[in-house]
């Protein structure tokens, strides 16, 4: 049924396409209703966040293993703001993705000087800086305490109920999903996948490929930003678990198995990862004697199959049979543009929230 | 000045432990290509691995840091063949993914059946009390650590620069397609050479466990930093990661006396200076496009 769907859009009438955007957005609406609304919320913050890594990830080729530090720092942020002013809570967010910018602008220069797997420890070490600031900087963050009692405020509405806060939420993620597509769809973005593909030749058509790579680096951070901001806000918390490294790491499973490069296969991915996780929080699961209470060794067994197995991810796999049966030749997804051509394709479907 | 000498050699021990780290990761990362985010994680296990042993076996700490070693030296080179391998010729990212995910894997496992409370290993016999080695005294546990993370350190670059084997390593390590032009089997060694590195990481594990306490995280946070010092040492560089290791444990050491504020971010500032100044590393080589 999905792959039917999915193939008439990749046959890209203008029809579809729009069908798609309504549709897309009809089940972000009607989220709440299926799904616990706290869990919805975290739905589209984590695919908001995981999409903005697909933007580094998948369109530019650089694995950055330290997004923890923009979506914790907006966290943060957007938590103290609305603690401290009482603003209506869009403003703290948007406070939250401007200081994450802030801060990647320094790390991104420093981290582009390399590439590859350098890029990954590199982003990663400077995460676990702003963790150990963090931790450090108790003043601010309230330590291992954390963040605590962030109000929701919106002009006086009552949005203490998680069912009205998401629809209050929704929008600003829905913004950003947007931010992400037109940037793809942009010279801009085409600029980042030739710089995936061939840096050098990229660089001697005359682009300054280490800026842009600092741009994308900074646009992801404030989308990262927003995401977490948002997060902070509909949880009234924010914790070091928010800078911690396990953080950049769960982000970037839910893009890998999305699909990388898909953009819209990161959404699929975050609500796969987060409903996976509430599940194993709230219920348990258990393999014979051995009770799995934690969502590490789960998020862990799904890293390493998918790594191992599924490295096209959900979406990736739905493009590759659709092409398959056109026929279109395509590859294996790669990550830093030495190998074949990617799974590129053109993003036509709305956030699948 | 005794002061300032009781923590510069805090600061070596504590150096010893990057170095031995970073020298295992350095060996795998030039003979695979793999950066081995589960280097923490082995670490971790062989600190564990003596606490089992001690407490389930009563095996005392001399044997575990021959077996403990050992045995996990085989576990990593079954990792190798099982797993690692299969990803090798794809993106170098996709084993740092690999090897993340089964971090988790072995921390959470840890977790489950021990709990993250910090548990205590007692400081073996001989090596309880003080050493008094003409300054002032010195704990004996730490003084036998740096010494014998220097040994080991010393005895695998003697094993890299003066046998045959260590000179394919390094060879392999350096100029992979190079040595493979000379006809050299490299693929044979790839195994071993994992080994060798989990193994060296589990030996620093079984060192740590008297002095730190041993826990599931125990190794998590140790890595990332042990990643920034291959990239200030340069990774390609088997004496550079060493060297860097001993390095950033004195300049920890030092910076928690002067700026105390300091003492955690240091390591991430000098990396930072680095990067501006040589990105490839102090003891690096430029690399080669990506």
């Amino acid at each position: 049924m999905t792959v039917m769907v999915v193939r008439k859009l990749a046959g890209l009438p203008l029809l579809w396409r729009v069908l798609a955007v309504v549709g897309g957005l009809l089940v972000a609406l009607a989220l709440p209703w299926y799904i616990y609304p706290p869990v919805a919320m975290d739905i589209v913050a984590w695919a908001l966040f995981a999409v903005a890594l697909d933007l580094l990830l998948g369109f530019t080729g650089l694995l950055s293993f330290g997004h923890a530090a923009f979506w914790g720092s907006a966290a943060y942020t957007a938590g103290t703001i609305a603690i401290e002013t009482g603003l209506p809570f869009p403003v703290a967010v948007l406070g939250g993705s401007v200081v994450a910018m802030v801060l990647a602008v320094p790390i991104a220069l420093l981290a582009v000087r390399r590439t590859g797997i350098y890029f990954a420890m590199v982003t990663l070490a400077f995460a676990q800086m702003v963790y150990f600031v963090a931790n450090q900087w108790s003043g601010v963050t309230g330590g291992e305490n954390g963040l605590q009692g962030i109000p929701k405020e919106l002009f006086g509405l009552d949005l203490s109920d998680p069912f009205y806060f998401y629809y209050a939420g929704l929008p600003i993620a829905l913004v950003g999903l947007l931010i992400a597509w037109r940037v793809v769809h942009s010279p801009f973005g085409r600029v980042l996948v030739a710089i995936r593909e061939n840096p050098a030749r990229s660089r001697s058509l005359g682009f300054p490929v280490d800026r842009y790579k600092v741009m994308i680096f900074v646009i992801s951070a404030g989308l990262s930003g927003l995401a977490g901001g948002l997060y902070a806000i509909s949880h009234g918390f924010a914790s070091l678990q928010e800078v911690y490294w396990t953080t950049s790491g769960k982000v970037v499973i839910m893009t890998v198995l999305g699909g990388i490069g898909t953009l819209w296969g990161s959404v699929i991915g975050a609500a796969v990862i987060v409903q996976v996780e509430d599940y194993v929080a709230t219920s348990g699961i258990n393999i014979g004697p051995l009770e799995i209470t934690g969502p590490g060794l789960i998020t862990g067994l799904i890293f390493v199959g998918v790594v191992l197995l599924f490295r096209r991810g959900v979406w990736g796999t739905v493009a590759h049979l659709l092409r398959r049966r056109r026929s279109v030749p395509d590859a294996e997804p790669h990550l830093s543009g030495t190998t074949a051509p990617a799974v590129e394709q053109e993003p036509a479907v709305a956030p699948k929230s | 000045m005794s002061d300032l000498l009781q923590h510069a050699f805090n600061g070596l021990v504590n150096g010893s432990f990057y170095a031995l780290l970073a020298l295992g990761l350095a060996v795998i990362f030039g003979m695979l290509g793999v950066v081995n985010f589960a280097h923490g994680a082995f670490f971790m296990l062989g600190a564990f691995g003596a606490f089992i042993l001690l407490n389930e076996a009563g095996v005392s700490f001399w044997i575990a840091l021959l077996v403990v070693p050992l045995a996990l030296g085989v576990v990593g080179m079954l990792l190798e063949r099982l797993l690692v391998r299969r990803l090798v010729a794809l993106d170098p990212l996709y084993n740092f993914l690999l090897t993340f995910g089964l971090t988790l894997i072995f921390q959470d496992l840890l977790r489950m059946k021990y709990g993250s409370q910090p548990q205590p290993y007692p400081q073996p016999a001989g090596l309880r009390g003080t050493v008094d080695l003409g300054l002032f005294d010195f704990p004996a546990y730490q003084v036998f650590v740096l010494v014998f993370s220097v040994l080991v350190s010393v005895g695998a670059w003697l094993l890299l620069a003066r046998t045959r084997v260590g000179m394919i390593i390094r060879a392999a390590t350096e100029r992979p397609e190079l040595t493979r032009a000379m006809g050299i089997d490299v693929g044979r060694w790839i195994s071993p050479v994992f080994g060798f590195g989990i193994a060296l990481a589990a030996l620093s594990g079984v060192l740590a466990a008297p002095m730190r306490a041993v826990s599931p995280l125990m190794g998590a946070d140790l890595i990332i930093l042990v990643f920034a010092v291959v990239v200030i040492g340069g990774l390609g560089s088997i004496f550079g990661s060493v060297a860097a290791g001993f390095l950033i444990g004195m300049l920890q050491a030092l910076g928690n006396v002067y700026v105390p504020g300091l003492a955690t971010t240091s390591v991430f500032i000098l990396m930072a200076v680095v990067l501006l100044w040589r990105p490839a590393g102090l003891f690096g080589r430029e690399e080669t496009a990506v």
